[in-house]
Parts: C-alpha cells; structure tokens; sequence
C-alpha cells in the first residue's frame, strides 16, 4: 500500500498495514525520545571502545583508557596500606611496652591484633579467647608463663613445647605413677584437691603433703602457689587448666598431659606478634 | 467614565486554555509574559529577594564556635558527620531534629495551602523563583512581551544573536552561582571559593556545580511552566488540601459577564455589560499561559500577576478593583447566586450594581477572619505543637552521654582469687566543642571495682578520663566483683559518667553476668 490513510476518529496516519479491516496508527516516538535512543547506540559504540568490553578467545579488548578493576583495588589497597604505614613501621621498631605506653599506637595494635587473632588463635582459644579444657582462658589473670606483656610476646613468639623452635617454653612434669607408690598418689592428690577448694578424706591430706614437699614443692613451690618461670601451675586458685575433680588431679599426677602452643614468630612475622601481645594483654594480661 | 478605547488590547490568547489543548505530544507554545505592576508584582519582588539572598548568602554567614568547631554559621559537615546551625549542633543520631523540621514544613504546607491556597507556588517555590528572575533577565535584555515576540519569529541577525547570546550568559551565569551557593553549605564557604576557582576543588565539587547549573538553566530558563505543569506532584495533591474557604486566584465573572469590547456602544444601545473588557491583560502578563477567566485550572501557581493587571485595568477605567481577585469558592459562589438572581437567569449587570453604579453591599469580599476556621487552626496547631517539640528537644538534650555494650564472648570471666569480671565497651560522648575531663562511677553493685584498659591505675569506683571536643571516646572496662559479693545471675548496676564543671551527667544501667556457680 503506498497512498497516505488517515484514520477518521483519531485524525492520525496509519502505518498501512491492515487486517480484516483494522489498522494500525502511526504514532510516531517523540524526536526526543528517539534521539536520546541514538545518542545511546553512540554512547555504547564510545563506550566498548574506551573500556574493556568484546570478549576475545582468552582474554577481552582491554579498552583504549586502560581501565581496570583489579588494578582500582591494587590501588586502593596500596592507598590502604599507605594510610597505616606511619602506625606499622612504629610498631616494628617500637617494643611492646613502649607500644602499650602511645595510646594511638596501642589502639591501632589491639585493633590488628584482634584480626590476628580472630585468624590465627580462636581454633584453640575460642573466639572470645575463652578458651576451654587444656587450651587456656586469656581473660582472666592466671597466666602459666606469666602475664606480663613481654612475658605473652615470648609465648606468641616461640611457643610452648614447640620443638622446632630453640627458644620455645618448655618443662615436663614427670609422670609420678614410675615414681610414686599408689598410696601416696592417691594422698598428694587429696592434697591438692583439698587446696583447690574440693571436700576430700581429711585424714589424707596430712600423708598427702609430705609427699607433695618431697615430690611436688621444687617446680610448684612449698604453698603451691606455682612458678611462672616453669610453666608450674598454682594449684591453690579458682582457676585450673585440666582438673575438675579429684580424679582428674590423680589422673594428672600419674601421666600428665601437656598441651603444645605453636610458635608463631616465624609464621606471622614480629609485628603481627606485637599487634598479638598487645591484644592479649588488654584482655587480662597483668601478673 | 473613561472609554474602554483607552486601554491597550492585547492580542493574546490563552496558550493553555481547554479549548486548544490537545492530548499527548502537544508541541510547547512559546509564552511571553508581559510585565506586570502592582501590589503583588512589588511582594514578589520582595519575597525574591529576600529568599535568593537567604539562599546565596547564608553560606558566608560565620559563627563563633570556638578553636574546635568550624566557625560556618549553617554547615551540613558530611565528612564528620556534624550539622552547624547557628548555636546549634546536631550529630546523626539526632538527625530526628531534621525531621521534625520537614513535618513542621509539610503542617507549614498544608495550612498555608488550606488557608491561603497555592501561597507555595506562588511565591515562593524555588522554581517559581528562578523562573521569575530569568523572565526579569529576558525582559531586561530583549524587552516586553511584544519586542521578544518579534525577535522570537525574526530571522537570524546580528543583533538577535548577540540578544540571545548575551540572555543565555546570563541565565548559566545565574545557574553557576546557583549551583555553587548549594555546595558552600557542604564546606567551609571561603576556603572552597578559593578552591574552586584555583582548580583546586574536589572533583565532586564541580560535578555538583554542573549539575546545578544544568537543572537551573533547563528548568528556569528553557521548561519554566512546564515543570510545573507536567513534572511536579504538588499541583495534584492541593487538591485535597484545598476547600471552598481557601483563597484562589478568582475572576469574578458575577461582575465581569458579560464581557463586551465595545461597552459604550452596548450602553447606547441600551445594554447593560459587565466590567470585564475583554483587553486580555490577565491573559498576558500570566507566566503559566492561562486564561484565568476559563476559571480554577491545574496550571495556575496563584502568582496574583493576573490581579495586578487587571487592578491597573480597572483603575483607568475608573471601576472598583478586584475583578480578578483573590476569593474564596463559598463566597464566589455567594456572589454568583446574587448575580444570577438564584440561577434563574444568566448573569445580569443590573443585579450586581445599584443606580448609582456601586456594588450592591450585599456582595461578599475577602475578610482576614475567614482564615480562622477548624481546619487551619488544627493545622497551626500541628505545627507548632511539633515546632515546640523540637524546642523542647534542643533545650534539655545531653550533650554528655553515655552508651555500654557487655561483651558478649566471654561472657564473665573468674580469676584467680574466685571474683568475677565482666568486660565492657563503654562510650563516652563529648556532644560540645570543647575539650572536658569527665568522672565515670559505678553505682551499685556491692564490692565491684574497675579498672581501664591502657589507664594505669589502681582499681576503683571511680575514675576521671579526659575526652577530647565534640568526640566519641572509647573505653574498655572491666568490672570486676569479690565472689562473697555475688548476688545472682545477673546484676542490675549504673555507670554514671559526670562533668563536675557544668553538673551534666548521665546514666547507663548495665547488667553484671555471672555464673550459676560461684566457688
């Protein structure tokens, strides 16, 4: 159909297509509508050229402005990194205790330290550093190697019972079922038990601390109050690693268990145990 | 009286009137407002300046705030999250002081509206604004209605060239100015001037200034009426605010019909006419291109122009002012059923005016008292119940706070002697620009001590931490209570942090956890 059809209700040109009658009105898209729609094409065309676009076999066109996503994050990361390096060459230079002495220094290492944490120590300490049966509790103030801030930076250092590191805590408790008669094991871990605070056979506790004198009192001490200096547990506070009853104690007493804490200096760097300590301290360091 | 031949007829004609519009894709009739003078025309001016100048100037404004606040006297501080106003500073979490704010101008608007109509639109809406300072600017350059007129449909020449050139500096130099008095409330005004014009300024500085210049040119300069014709929702929803005791923009056609061209000749032949003459003056001066004889429309923003010319119509030819006017819908109505004898007949002169050609008094006009009703009385009191509010709120707000959070892992810890510590995030909030010691207690919690992580002190009830000005301090504190002391699960216990120098305090009640066990 070639001739102009006007439809007579709407006064508006049809396309010239029609069905049984019908046709279609030739309404046409508003030029703004339409040039807008061209500038987009142009836009799209400008747009696959200035940045990475047509897929390719093993890559993409990289896009003539050299645009990257990936080298946006290197950037930032590196801005990020920028940002803190004031805080992280103080800290590799600073001493713990110098650390804990600049306030903004200490919150940023406590800040670090808690990520570190959160990556490297809540396998065995829990989460909230609570610990649990055999991995210790880092909130309260009982510390086995003391808790001094130089004392956690040693611990985080080269661990504890950690072979491959010669500076590495160590002692061993012997295990006294070679040494003792059953009798006597059976008094010093009344003994200790009544120290602890458990109700135990009175008439052992007698028998049971002259054994301890002899055996017990050179790592522990005469009050057995413990020594840091050994890893010597007090065994007269609320506060116990892997005994909850009596039991648990002479089960100790005949074959101790000795826990392993890795040495994370050669890992993790000597900043990042700075960063450690210092947050370990703020939880409960102290004694 | 004077012949209606002394007054110049206009060969105008309403751009958009009922009768030619068109649906849909209707191209856009170019209008060319023709100067107005009068009473409304002079407040417009009034208003204009005073609401620009608030705009462009309040920015430069400063404000003693001492050495550690800005001295901006309105500054929106994004980047420190800080909003100055005057003496008045409010953090983000009191941004319920802003909103306050937007539903005293919502009440604002409905009893503005309800009371004296489309007042907003009108007067003072910043589109109406600019648009009103861009017609001053085109009529300033390329004269009144008739010269544009000419100059629109005239061919090219040097001199329309350099007409329209010099017009289209103008308004992108207004936009510019615009645009960049908007973002010198973000920052401190005269160090981003400086900046702005070295080429110094963040980048998102001069986005925002483009921008704003690119919507005040299109819209003031180029859209005008029809943004708010087609793009703006408030023209629909004064429908609802509106009643028949709201003012509008009325021609009081009782007095006006019927219109004649030709009033002596329609005396001499012994008619009696109306006092509308037909010389299209309202239709004229209207920025919106509307007749307001067709009677209320969407398009009308109320701006009064209208009133003001037919006013100076009126005076030459010597009759009452006010055939246009503003009028409330219950007393036009009032004035109709007169005129029209109950509606029994059409329009009739002679039931308007007596022999001695006044208005009959029986005739209503406005009176100030009608704006006292129910509605507009409830709305005042909306208002300014909310605005009291809000002055209630700013007068007895802490600007010494406190907020604890209880650690959550672990919950309690035992130490060695038995007693048991709970740990806590403590927050201290030093709301005023300067620096103060402020002393937290603990009060209850029989036995209890605490200690400051990274204060070197000995345990207490009590201890003094400085805070610095207008900041947040954090503190991690433990609690800790002898085990003879412990009574319950949980305790209830208050930190009470204290600035002996102004006597403000404030209280936090904690909980102190503990287990079912104590040994």
């Amino acid at each position: 159909m070639s001739e102009k059809h006007i439809d007579e209700i709407s006064g508006v040109a049809t396309t010239g297509h029609e069905w049984d009658g019908i046709r279609e009105l030739n309404n046409p898209l508003p030029r703004w509508w339409v040039w807008t729609f061209y500038l987009t094409i142009l836009w799209a065309i400008g747009y696959t050229i200035a940045y990475p676009a047509w897929p390719l076999l093993n890559s993409a066109t990289q896009g003539v402005l050299g645009f990257s996503s990936r080298a946006d994050v290197k950037k930032e990361l590196a801005a990020a990194q920028e940002a803190k390096a004031s805080y992280v060459s103080a800290i590799a230079s600073k001493s713990v205790e110098e650390i804990q002495a600049d306030e903004t220094l200490r919150t940023f290492a406590t800040a670090a330290g808690a990520a570190a944490f959160k990556v490297n120590c809540v396998q065995c300490h829990g989460s909230g550093a609570e610990g649990s049966k055999g991995f210790p509790n880092l909130n309260d103030d009982d510390w086995l190697w003391g808790g001094k801030i130089t004392d956690i930076q040693q611990t985080i250092a080269h661990g504890i019972r950690f072979d491959t590191d010669a500076d590495t805590r160590v002692s061993e408790m012997p295990a006294f079922k070679e040494m003792l008669q059953p009798q006597e094991i059976k008094d010093v871990s009344s003994y200790v038990a009544s120290l602890m605070g458990f109700t135990v056979d009175e008439t052992r506790i007698e028998p049971g601390k002259v054994v301890f004198a002899a055996n017990c009192a050179s790592c522990h001490g005469a009050n057995a109050m413990g020594m840091q200096d050994l890893g010597a547990p007090n065994l007269t506070d609320s506060i116990s690693l892997l005994v909850h009853s009596e039991a648990d104690i002479e089960s100790q007493v005949r074959a101790p268990k000795h826990g392993v804490m890795p040495a994370w200096q050669a890992r993790l760097g000597e900043s990042t145990v700075k960063e450690l300590a210092t947050y370990v301290y703020s939880l409960g360091g102290g004694k | 009286m004077l012949d209606t031949g002394e007054v110049e007829r206009l060969e105008v004609s309403a751009v958009n009137s009922a009768q030619l519009r068109q649906p849909l894709y209707a191209k856009r009739t170019k209008i060319f407002p023709k100067r107005a003078v009068g009473r409304f025309r002079s407040f417009k001016w009034i208003v204009m300046f005073v609401t620009l100048g608030i705009y462009y100037l309040v920015p430069w404004l400063r404000w003693d705030r001492g050495p550690y606040a800005p001295d901006q006297a309105v500054l929106v501080d994004l980047a420190n999250r800080r909003f100055y106003f005057f003496f008045i500073e409010i953090w983000p979490q009191e941004f319920y002081f802003v909103a306050g704010l937007l539903v005293m101008a919502g009440f604002g608007l409905f009893l503005v509206t309800s009371s004296v109509g489309r007042a907003w639109c009108g007067y003072t809406c910043p589109q109406t604004v600019w648009v009103d300072l861009y017609i001053a600017v085109e009529r300033f350059i390329e004269g009144d209605r008739n010269a544009r007129i000419k100059l629109d449909q005239s061919g090219w020449s040097a001199r329309k060239l350099a007409l329209r050139i010099t017009k289209h500096s103008i308004w992108l130099a207004i936009g510019v100015a615009t645009g960049g008095a908007w973002i010198f409330y973000f920052a401190d005004a005269p160090t981003l001037f400086m900046d702005l014009v070295t080429g110094q300024a963040v980048p998102i500085a001069y986005i925002t200034v483009a921008v704003l210049t690119a919507t005040t040119y299109v819209f003031g300069g180029l859209m005008r009426e029809q943004v708010c014709t087609y793009m703006c929702p408030w023209p629909r929803i004064q429908a609802a605010m509106l009643d028949e005791r709201s003012l509008t923009v009325t021609y009081n056609d009782w007095r006006g019909e019927p219109r004649t061209r030709h009033a002596k000749k329609a005396a001499a032949a012994g008619q009696t006419v109306g006092d509308c003459v037909d010389c299209n003056a309202c239709v004229a001066v209207c920025p919106m291109g509307i007749d307001i004889r067709d009677g209320q429309q969407l398009e009308c923003i109320t701006c009064a122009l209208c009133i003001d010319a037919c006013d100076s119509v009126m005076d030459k030819l010597g009759k009452e002012r006010g055939l246009i006017a503003y009028a409330t819908l219950a007393d036009y109505n009032h004035n109709l059923a007169i005129a029209t004898g109950g509606g029994a007949q059409p329009i009739n002169p002679d039931l308007v005016r007596d022999e001695s050609k006044k208005i009959r008094p029986e005739f209503l006009n406005f009176s100030l008292r009608e704006l006292l009703r129910v509605r507009t009385l409830v709305y005042f009191a909306a208002w300014s119940a909310v605005g009291m509010l809000i002055v209630y709120g700013l007068l007895t707000r802490d600007r010494l706070e406190v907020n604890v959070l209880h650690d959550r892992n672990p919950q309690f810890v035992q130490l060695s002697d038995g007693s048991i510590r709970n740990g806590f995030t403590v927050k201290l909030l030093n709301m005023i620009p300067e620096p103060r010691t402020v002393i937290v207690t603990l009060q209850g919690l029989r036995g209890a001590q605490m200690s400051v992580v990274g204060l070197e002190q000995p345990e207490d009830r009590s201890f003094a931490v400085h805070v610095e000005p207008d900041k947040l301090k954090t503190l991690k504190v433990y609690v800790r209570q002898p085990a003879e002391n412990i009574a319950g699960q949980s305790q209830y216990f208050n930190f009470v942090v204290e600035d002996k120098a102004s006597y403000e305090t404030d209280t936090y009640r904690a909980t102190f956890e503990a287990p079912e066990i104590v040994k």
